[in-house]
């Protein structure tokens, strides 16, 4: 391979405005109500529904849809959202391949399942849209909970928290709530600004107070938050990406994945990101495919995904891995990187392979190989994140915590919100168990 | 193929297909298209008097019956009879009869309750050359109101006397088409016989309100918000259409009539159905109204194909199932059926185990050794078809037979049970 004359080669506007932002419209554009009735016309009604029973909030899937049909939307959504708040988003980034839509007996009948995903953002949409509100809650209980992390974790917890009767205080570092709906999710998946207008309507229910901009560890300590509430909840995430450990990865142009795609999501004008013209990705999850696809979205010429070990390895779905492909990404197997090639600013990645060992130039190296949660000893921990019981209950006394941060955590925005949900019952459970003071 | 050529009462037509009384049929233009499409005889729209023409309603006068799919199941209207001139109708019949003289062309007349009426008009009608007559004493609203139409196919005597004028006033073949609209189609059908009448031919549509307007909350469709019952067909209708034909074709009094069988015709084997069932015929309306005259192909197609695999001519078929149809009381009470799940087949939906626990004889598991698995629980399982019902894959439910053949037979009439049984 001969190294392209004029390295580095990182620039904003590889494409047009106009191109870059049809590049970034919604990948599964919605249902139309004709197409939705058709569609929800071929759910069988399955007893024990081998799609809920897939899906991890366990979403009566099978009654949605049946409201579907009868056109009865607004009961459909909250048939949804009783189990999910976080629906809407769900029914957009929820792998349903490997979930509901898995399990789906129409598989078996024709190999095309009901696309419950697409079905669930029809139920949804006119909910949020229209803000009208599903949820009462019900009489004060006089206890306040502190949640920490405004993400989906954070904002399920504090959602059923305030249904139940309880005030809730939600602390989030970041500037805006959401954590990586509005900071991670691929840009395609949520056009619209739609995490915002999710949260606010979660929000909408009364009773919870968020606070961006406040860390805990640097802004606020957990023992004041346990002394100041009834009850703390941990939505963190995680927060610090992997490194590599290998040589060259300070090196101008390498840039973890995450942050790229957090600077990506709140860019007013996509075509000011600036993108190498070739652009190797490390990883082989969903924020490499991710971060490959936007790339590619963005204007890169060449995206090289190269991945460490074999495709059924990858934790990317093989819809994902497919539409990387489709999107002209190269998904390089059984290769993990060796050192990173440069002076100042990259210029290329060795790796190891089976044939000996390989460089891939590069422009930009994007690192998407997973990320820990940084910090909070004070916790029983295990690879790396929080232990909790079956009620999300952690080592430390009226400490709850849920999704990516805690072990059990699958990295999926549905399982982050079954934790919150899972947490707040508990919580529930035991600020009523509890006699007062 | 196997020759679909008929003769109804005399009237030759290339296939038993014809269509119904209808707007298909309201003028020359509809018919030729029907006829170059294939279709073997048509029952012009009724005719009425001449005079001040029918006025029709200028809103809607369908409504329909929608899968979510939008297909369309059932279909309702409050059309009246042709609203054309009288004139312009014979005309056109006159026309379109010289033009396709190997098409069966009938005339469906409605008149009022008095003999010069049909003594008037019958011969003015036959003078155009048509096939034969059709009365039409089946349309359920407007024209009963007028003391026509279904006011008279629910009076047995007004049947009778109406077909005796009409017979009197014509040497054609006369079918009498029944109105749905009554408790029990036998005695309506007797009265066509007794009347003289050659055949009858059934159903007409059926008394229906489609729905209310859900915003409204006004009954739908309306006419300047305000509405009324309208006549019931399409597919919807047609098990309450084969009851019918079959109740004239196994009852002694009526057997020997011949019957063209209407209501809710699609495709090829609902016309195997009416034609098992005692129809010599079959007339078509709604199916055409839906999907246009192109569905002549499959009907043709189809009916000649499964004759040819049956090794069985048209007549052969006609009443071929009449026999196996009797009354309740007369089922062998002896014979047992119990439900196969064919597990190669089975996707397990669980449905067949919902509804049997639910409504039924809970004879389904939903688990085996801690697996999800369907299977039937013999002993509980009253064989009673529900499961093979609801299960959405064809072929995976069957009944079978767990009785032995040799077995002795026992009815209600001869039942230990039964305090009024007449034998042993
Ligand atoms: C690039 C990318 C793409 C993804 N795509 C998908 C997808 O398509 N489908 C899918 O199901 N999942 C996807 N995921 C995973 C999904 O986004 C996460 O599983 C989910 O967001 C986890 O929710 P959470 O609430 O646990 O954490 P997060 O969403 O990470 O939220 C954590 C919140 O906590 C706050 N916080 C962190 N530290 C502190 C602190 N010290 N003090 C106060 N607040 C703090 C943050 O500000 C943030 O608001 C993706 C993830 C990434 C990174
Ligand atoms: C719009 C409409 C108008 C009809 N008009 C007549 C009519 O004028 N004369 C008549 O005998 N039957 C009339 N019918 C009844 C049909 O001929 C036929 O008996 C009935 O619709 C059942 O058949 P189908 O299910 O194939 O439609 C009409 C039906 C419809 C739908
Ligand atoms: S939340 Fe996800 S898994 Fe559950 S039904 Fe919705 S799309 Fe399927």
């Amino acid at each position: 391979m001969t190294r392209p004359a004029e390295q580095p080669d990182v620039r904003p506007s590889r494409l047009s405005r106009d191109e870059i932002e049809a590049n970034f419209q919604d990948l599964h554009p919605p249902l139309g109500r004709s197409e939705a009735l058709i569609e929800a016309d071929r759910c069988y009604f399955c007893f024990d529904a081998p799609c809920t029973a897939a899906c991890p909030t366990g979403i009566d899937i099978p009654v949605f849809i049946q409201k579907i049909r009868s056109d009865n939307v607004r009961g459909s959504g909250k048939t949804i959202l009783g189990e999910n708040i976080m629906g809407g988003m769900c029914a957009r980034v929820c792998p349903t391949e490997v979930l509901c839509e898995e399990a789906c007996v129409r598989n078996t009948h024709e190999e095309k399942p009901v696309e419950i995903g697409l079905l669930q953002r029809y139920a949804t949409d006119p909910i949020i849209d229209s803000g009208v509100q599903l949820f009462a809650r019900a009489a004060p209980s006089g206890k306040t909970v502190a949640v920490v992390g405004g993400g989906p974790a954070g904002l399920s917890c504090a959602h059923r928290l305030a249904v139940l009767g309880h005030n809730v205080v939600v602390f989030n570092r970041d500037e805006k709530p959401g954590g990586l709906n509005e900071y991670g999710i691929a840009a395609y998946k949520t056009v619209d600004d739609f995490a915002q207008t999710e949260v606010e309507y979660i929000l909408s229910i009364g009773g919870i107070d968020v606070r961006n901009n406040v860390a805990l560890g640097e802004d606020v300590q957990l023992r004041e938050l346990i002394d100041a509430h009834d009850a703390v909840f941990l939505g963190i995430g995680l927060s610090r990406a992997n490194d590599l450990g290998i040589e060259g990865e300070s090196l101008d142009g390498v840039v973890n994945a995450v942050d790229y795609i957090a600077e990506l999501r709140q860019a007013e004008d996509k075509s000011t990101m600036p993108i190498g013209r070739t652009v190797v990705v490390i990883g082989g999850g969903m924020t490499a495919i991710d971060i490959a696809v936007q790339s590619r979205h963005l204007g890169a010429e060449q995206v090289h995904m190269v991945y460490r070990r074999g495709p059924d390895e990858m934790s990317a779905s093989a819809f994902e891995q497919a539409l990387a492909q489709t999107t002209g990404v190269a998904i390089h197997h059984r290769a993990p990187p060796n050192r990173i090639l440069g002076d100042e600013h990259v210029t290329g990645v060795e790796f190891t392979s089976d044939g000996g060992r390989f460089v891939l130039f590069a422009d930009m190296v994007f690192k998407a190989i997973g990320q820990q949660i940084g910090g909070f000893s004070e916790f029983a921990m295990q690879d790396g994140r929080i232990v909790v019981d079956a009620g999300h209950g952690t080592s430390i006394d009226k400490v709850w915590a849920g999704g990516d941060c805690v072990v059990g955590g699958s990295d999926l925005t549905v399982t982050a919100v079954q934790h919150g949900k899972l947490a707040a019952i508990d919580i529930d459970r035991t600020l009523r168990g509890a006699p007062d003071g | 193929m196997a020759d679909l050529r008929t003769s109804f009462l005399g009237i030759e037509s290339p296939n038993p297909f014809w269509l119904a009384s209808a707007p298909p049929t309201d003028k020359a233009y509809n018919v030729n298209r029907a006829f170059e499409a294939g279709w073997g005889g048509a029952v012009w729209k009724t005719l009425g008097e001449s005079g001040p023409p029918i006025v029709n309603v200028s809103g809607p006068r369908y409504g329909a019956l929608h899968s979510n799919e939008r297909r369309v199941i059932g279909f309702n209207n409050i059309e009246l009879i042709t609203d054309r001139p009288l004139e312009t109708n014979l005309e056109e019949i006159r026309q379109v009869k010289r033009d396709w003289p190997d098409r069966a062309l009938v005339a469906s007349v409605m008149l009022p309750m008095n003999e010069a009426a049909w003594s008037k008009y019958l011969p003015m009608i036959e003078d155009t050359g048509c096939d034969g007559f059709e009365l039409n004493f089946g349309c359920p609203h407007g024209m009963s109101e007028r003391g026509m139409g279904a006011a008279v196919g629910q009076v047995p005597e007004y049947i009778q006397m109406a077909t005796e004028w009409a017979k009197q006033a014509t040497s054609l073949p006369v079918i009498v088409k029944l109105t749905p609209n009554v408790t029990n189609i036998v005695p309506p059908a007797k009265a066509a016989l007794d009347g003289g009448a050659d055949a009858v031919s059934l159903i007409n549509t059926i008394n229906s309100i489609m729905r209310v307007d859900y915003d409204s909350l006004t009954m739908y469709p309306t006419t300047d918000g305000m509405g009324t019952h309208g006549g019931y067909c399409g597919e919807a209708v047609k098990p309450i259409a084969l009851n019918m034909v079959a109740e004239i074709a196994r009852n002694a009094d009526t057997a020997k009539l011949p019957v063209s069988g209407i209501g809710g015709i699609t495709d090829w084997r609902d016309a195997v159905d009416f034609l098992a069932l005692g129809a010599s015929n079959v007339q078509i309306c709604t199916a055409a109204m839906v999907y246009g005259f192109r569905i002549i192909d499959d009907l043709v197609d189809g009916l000649g194909t499964f004759l040819d695999d049956k090794g069985m001519t048209l007549a052969e078929l006609v009443g071929k199932a009449v026999p196996s149809v009797t009354d309740w009381q007369y089922l062998n009470l002896n014979y047992v059926e119990k439900a196969v799940i064919d597990q190669d087949l089975c996707i397990e939906c669980g449905r067949c185990h919902v509804v049997c626990e639910d409504t039924s004889h809970q004879a389904i598991t939903s688990m085996v050794d801690g697996k999800r698995r369907f299977e039937v629980i013999d002993d509980a399982c009253v064989g009673c078809n529900l499961c093979v019902s609801v299960c959405p894959v064809d072929g995976c439910i069957t009944m079978r037979q767990v009785s032995d053949d040799d077995a002795d037979k026992l009815n209600w009439t001869q039942h230990p049970n039964n305090p009024m049984r007449t034998t042993d």
